[in-house]
């Protein structure tokens, strides 16, 4: 198992209730793994239509595989002007 | 075209700049900017670009300044309150630089008049607080091969990028859709209006847009291109997440069969809705239905239905459960636009076929049945 820290942003942290939270996984895992994973804890989270992830400061595909020391974020879209 | 004397002179900052010059400053004033929302993101840019010297600048807005905006929005006055935001603003930048062609648009961009708007001017600049404008901004650039500046805020933290930029190869960059390819319901991400914003934030974010125009503009520095620009105010913190074109890009565009507002209006029109008297009818009847009030708390002390059970509208998604499915609802919020996009967000997300529209909302209420409710 690997523990990923995933940084959060705009709704997604006022539904976790954190800046950032972790996320216990297979290694070898991958993105999308990851979404489910904070979807089935947080069911608020799956109300959102699109989510981005970005890994290491890139968006990154569902199907990304990740590694231990990826640097993880979760940003919604954001709407105020 | 040449600079006016007085034109040098005012921006004479700017020609002694070497990146800038003479050359940068023509080309700035060749340039049309079209500026959608003059709110809390509008005012610092409309303010920086009309300095800068844009030769035409572009606002758009249907709304009237209210005493809300102004802990933000800081172009307007206390006189100004009542008045087209879109007018207020042109009068205000006249004062600051009257070689400028403004045009006012006094109105909402919607589908039917994107297109010309948008088609008359190179650059657009998106200064709005709803989904609905800003994925109509993205699919008519799109459509139309314009870059636009992107600027969002939430609360204490902000997101800026520039979509659909061609760069010198003419290899266009990201759009919004290659970010959030489907545009979420109003439901599923509160609005500041909701759930508020620091005033400073929208200042912030409106200085990065207006750079990014002036830097597209005159062809300096490195264009915000293929990077969301993510800043949090409270940590001082910053960071840029590198995002690719989607090959399919175009095609996702206005869609069609997807959830957003062309089939939104289609549902918004098969919505059930109901009356204020049938309202009125049902519950002197003692029917067993169930209201909800969709309105924040500061609505609701203001004024409300002793029936109504309150679940404001950012909260929807915590309160399912409070909410039935095997008795009439009726939804409300002040005028039945939020109350219509929680509908909306039920009935897609949790099958809803219960829930109706109270039509005209708590004022319709107020004007129609009960004359002694405080009215806002």
């Amino acid at each position: 198992m690997t523990k990923y820290k995933v940084s959060l942003f705009g709704i997604t942290k006022d539904i976790i209730g954190s800046s950032s939270t972790e996320v216990e996984l297979t290694d070898q895992s991958d993105v999308n793994a990851l979404v489910e994973n904070l979807k089935t804890k947080f069911p608020q989270l799956s109300e959102i239509k699109s989510l981005l992830v970005a890994v290491n400061s890139e968006y990154a595909d569902l199907g990304l595989v990740l590694s231990e020391k990826d640097e993880i974020a979760l940003i919604p879209p954001v709407s105020g002007g | 075209m040449l600079l006016l004397p007085a034109e040098q002179t005012r921006y004479q900052k700017h020609l002694l700049l070497p990146q800038i010059g003479l050359e940068g400053q023509l080309k700035l004033k060749n340039a049309k900017v079209l500026v959608v929302g003059a709110g809390g993101l509008g005012c610092p840019v409309l303010l920086y670009l009309a300095a800068a010297g844009v030769g035409k600048i572009g606002i758009i807005d249907g709304d009237v300044v209210d005493l809300t905006n102004l802990q933000r929005q800081v172009i307007y006055k206390i006189e100004d309150i009542g008045i087209s935001k879109a007018v207020v603003a042109v009068s205000r930048l006249k004062s600051l630089n009257d070689n400028i062609d403004y045009e006012t648009i006094n109105s909402k961009l919607k589908k039917e008049n994107a297109e010309p708007i948008i088609g008359s001017y190179d650059i657009v600049v998106d200064c709005t607080d709803n989904f609905t404008t800003r994925y109509l901004i993205n699919d008519f650039c799109v459509k139309l091969g314009k870059p636009y500046v992107y600027g969002a805020i939430h609360q204490f933290e902000g997101q800026v990028s520039v979509f659909n930029f061609k760069d010198k190869d003419g290899t266009p960059g990201p759009t919004y859709r290659c970010l959030f390819p489907e545009q979420p319901s109003e439901a599923e991400i509160p609005n500041c209006s909701d759930i508020g914003v620091l005033g400073i934030l929208p200042g912030a974010l409106g200085m990065y847009q207006a750079n990014e125009v002036v830097k597209m503009i005159t062809g300096i520095g490195k264009v915000l291109s293929g990077e969301l620009l993510m800043l949090d105010l409270l940590e001082n913190t910053s960071q840029k997440i590198k995002v690719k074109r989607r090959a399919n890009a175009e095609e996702l565009i206005f869609p069609v069969a997807g959830k957003d507002e062309s089939a939104f209006d289609l549902e918004r029109s098969i919505m059930k809705t109901i009356t204020v008297y049938e309202l009125a009818e049902k519950l002197e009847n003692k029917d067993d239905i169930l209201i909800v009030d969709v309105r924040n708390h500061d609505e609701y002390e203001t004024c409300h239905l002793e029936e109504a059970l309150l679940i404001p509208m950012n909260t929807i998604p915590n309160n399912i459960k409070h909410i039935p499915k095997d008795k009439p609802v009726v939804v409300h919020c002040h005028h039945g636009i939020r109350s219509a996009n929680v509908i909306q967000f039920l009935e897609q997300n949790h099958e809803y076929q219960n829930l109706y529209n109270l039509t005209g909302g708590i004022d319709a209420w107020a004007r129609e049945i009960d004359e002694e409710m405080m009215r806002y």
